[in-house]
């Protein structure tokens, strides 16, 4: 006892040296350097219009149901956690943290199945790629697989009265590989690919 | 396969490649010997000396020693728990987030500081910059530092003879933070940062979103939509650290699944390879300063082994996917262009081996971020992440702790193999007597005593049905995976589970402190009373801890206790689910 009184007075003139140190000095160092040489990317890679207009983060996923649109990943969408100063709902996602193994997931991807099919009558026969039924990680995933991509671009011409080859060609130009060729999986960014079909992307 | 084999060796190639020169560097830091960034940073050390008035010379007798822990971790425990709860009125809330409820603050502030991250909150929606940056970042530095400390002090009990000291907490810790922890995390949140993980003290960004989301209101009617939000904040920095220290708690609450926490392959291998460096390092450093190589490959090995069979049995799983997902065919789970297998809680970008080798680290190491869901892993790929916490996270484990941990279960195999030879056990030239191995099995007995015993008392409880989100097998897995993460201080979760009752905070917060701080004053002990003791001679009759026999023994060890306690409960959970998934 007496022992743990003796510390008490330097320990605590420790922890406060030390937070000083690690919460302080250290994070604002790294601000300063972020925002000096990567300002865009440290403010969350916003995609900006020729207008000014916020098309929404390079990163966050957006939901497509239009046919006119490339899908992306299932969205559990969640819009009551979030709203702005004037009180209007802001639209953000979440995980869905089911069992893969269960019959909930199963009935869920069942009925997912269903809408795809419909959707995409130039495919039948064809199994869906696995990107397009299933909820991602975050659930705000901003990428598709190649196969789940391309798998949809006969839909996105035919709606859009242009050849499959263009939107072909745009899903590849926002493909991005591996890292070095070995590390991570190829990944079509949705949101960019359906600016670009818009024509709001220069 | 093959995609998932290559990833997941280069993965360990880079760690190991990395970690071996690490470790001597710490362990030169650790000794005070000179370094190559002792020229700008021997200037800082000493400046916090003469702040301080400590004298960096004193040697502390373990029971002071101690106490410094104790106190420092005490203090740590009710400033931030302080701060969780009145951060409505501190300064950097841009988002006026409100204070956090009484028990979810002590769950966090326990969690942060056992080094366990486990996370009841959502940092986006639930926590102020000034509680990310001041509060739980601090405590990503100081509890991982702490725990390494604490694995010097052993480290000085088995190498000095006859003294009273083992090391000065002081040095210690400022060595461990000047020197390790904030030059690592400075390199790797600039190169996260420059991926595009934020770094600012904005207010989060607003957007217009594309296609409007139509919302089906209660009544029938409904609502559009059309703006997004951009959650931001000093994500970075907090990040870099909470990878390196094993601490894992996330900036956001999808931790490093979330696009702006990790964003691409790039930012997530450096924050993947961060999880086990230091603790890979550390064994290194242990041979190193003991002054016999092998001892510290032996011990390295044994957990290697581990782990390259835990990231087998989960990547082979994951890449297989299930019955469920497959719909007979109608859904294509190859690897044409696609990661395929089961991509339900997966990030695209990451896919089947990224994402399964991130689950096999990070429960190795007790880390706890994840990049992909465990609670939507495969019922065996769920259950080898939740057997790695298990087993008391000893397979590299926390930084520090893990190596302290695999210690007093490299002195239970030395006692136990004394036992079957009928000698005197002795590890590292030391006599084992009934003091340390007393202490040896508080340090291995109390993650399975404080798992089996939280989620069976849990589990009786009427109220916890209402907090899973799956039902069945895979619910009682839900609690299950919850108390080993807590016991095993390692913080993943499957996260569908509702941790946030005022039972559940309160009981993991419990059993956080309890695995956190029996087995580290237990290691402390021992440490003095190793530190006491003279050296024996190295005879005929010594058994040798360096060899292949010691490492299969090891790990029988670590198997036996680990995975023996655990195997009802496991049949309960994911072995049943299994078996009702290929029916």
């Amino acid at each position: 006892m007496k022992t743990i009184k003796s510390v008490i007075p330097r320990v605590a003139g420790f922890f406060v040296i030390m937070l000083v140190l690690t919460s302080v000095i250290y994070p604002l160092a790294v601000t300063g350097i972020s925002q000096l040489f990567f300002k865009e990317q440290a403010n969350g890679s916003i995609i900006e219009g020729a207008d000014g207009k916020k098309y929404g983060s390079a990163f966050l996923a957006q939901q497509f149901t239009g046919n006119e649109y490339l899908w992306g990943r299932i969205m559990n969408v969640d819009t009551g956690t979030y709203s702005n100063d004037k009180g209007e709902a802001l639209m953000y996602a979440g995980a869905s943290n089911k069992s893969p193994a269960g019959e909930e997931l199963q009935q869920m991807i069942a009925e997912r199945v269903e809408r795809i099919q419909e959707a995409h009558p130039d495919k039948a026969g064809e199994p869906i790629p696995v990107d397009l039924v299933t909820c991602s990680g975050s659930g705000l995933d901003p990428d598709i697989s190649p196969a789940a991509a391309r798998y949809q671009a006969g839909r996105i011409a035919e709606t859009r009265g242009i050849s499959e080859e263009e939107v072909l060609e745009v899903i590849e130009k926002y493909t991005k590989g591996r890292f070095l060729g070995v590390f991570g999986e190829p990944a079509v960014n949705v949101l960019k690919v359906n600016l670009a079909l818009d024509g709001l992307l220069s | 396969m093959t995609n998932v084999v290559i990833q997941m060796a280069l993965y360990c190639l880079i760690l190991v490649g990395l970690a071996i020169p690490l470790g001597a560097y710490i362990g030169k830091v650790m000794n005070g010997e000179h370094v190559f960034l002792s020229r700008i940073l021997v200037p800082v050390e000493n400046g916090i000396y003469k702040v301080l008035k400590v004298d960096k010379k004193e040697d502390m007798h373990w029971r002071k020693y101690a106490a410094c822990v104790g106190v420092f971790s005490v203090i740590s425990l009710g400033v931030l728990w302080l701060i969780l709860c009145i951060q409505k009125v501190l300064p950097l809330n841009p988002e006026g987030i409100g204070g956090t409820s009484w028990h979810l603050g002590f769950n966090t502030a326990a969690s942060f500081v056992t080094n366990t991250n486990w996370q009841a909150y959502s940092g986006e929606s639930t926590l102020s910059y000034f509680s990310q940056m001041i509060g739980l970042n601090f405590q990503n530095f100081v509890s991982a530092a702490v725990g390494i400390v604490v694995l010097f002090a052993l480290i000085r009990g088995f190498i000095r003879v006859k003294q009273k000291g083992i090391g000065n907490f002081y040095t210690d810790m400022v060595r461990t933070v000047v020197y390790v922890l904030l030059p690592l995390s400075l390199i790797v949140s600039v190169c996260i940062a420059s991926q595009g993980v934020p770094q600012t003290f904005r207010a989060y960004d607003e957007v217009d979103l594309v296609e409007p989301v139509v919302v089906e209101n209660e009544d029938g009617s409904t609502t559009e939509v059309t703006k997004g939000v951009v959650p931001l904040g000093p994500a970075a920095s907090q990040i870099a650290i909470k990878q390196l220290g094993t601490n894992g708690g996330g900036f956001y609450g999808n931790n490093s699944a979330h696009p702006l926490e990790n964003p691409n392959p790039f930012t997530n291998l450096l924050e993947m390879i961060a999880i086990l460096l230091i603790p890979v390092a550390l064994c290194f450093t242990f041979g190193r300063n003991v002054k016999d190589k092998r001892q510290g490959r032996a011990i390295f090995l044994a957990m290697f082994i581990m782990l390259a069979a835990a990231l087998a049995v989960i990547g082979y799983n994951e890449q297989k996917g299930t019955p469920q997902i497959e719909q007979s065919g109608v859904v294509y789970t190859g690897a044409e262009d696609q990661a395929g297998g089961n991509m339900e809680g997966k990030e695209t970008r990451f896919g089947i081996a990224t994402s399964a080798t991130w689950a096999g680290f990070t429960t190795a190491a007790s880390n706890g971020s994840v990049n992909s869901m465990h609670d939507s892993y495969t019922p065996i790929g769920g259950l080898v992440p939740m057997l790695l916490m298990m087993l008391g996270e000893v397979v590299f484990g926390g930084t520090g702790c893990g190596l302290y941990g695999m210690l007093g279960f490299a002195i239970m195999t030395v006692f136990i193999a004394g036992l079957m030879v009928g000698r005197t056990p002795e590890y590292l030239c030391k006599k084992i007597e009934p003091f340390e191995m007393k202490m040896a099995v508080l340090v291995c007995l109390a993650t399975p005593v404080a798992i089996l015993a939280g989620s069976g008392i849990a589990a009786l409880l009427p109220a916890t049905a209402d907090s899973l989100n799956n039902p069945g097998a895979h619910g009682l897995s839900e609690v299950l995976y919850a108390y080993s993460s807590a016991g095993g201080n390692n913080g993943s979760a499957f996260a569908g589970f509702n941790a946030n009752t005022p039972f559940l905070n309160v009981s993991i917060g419990l059993v956080m402190l309890f695995v956190r701080f029996v087995p580290m004053f237990a290691t402390l002990a021992i440490a003095g009373h190793m530190a006491a003791k003279k050296k024996v001679a190295v005879s005929a009759g010594t058994l040798p801890t360096h060899n292949a026999m010691f490492i299969f023994l090891l790990i029988v060890i670590v198997l036996l206790i680990g995975a023996l306690s655990f195997f009802p409960a496991l049949s309960l959970g994911p072995i049943a689910e299994y078996f009702q998934m290929t029916v």
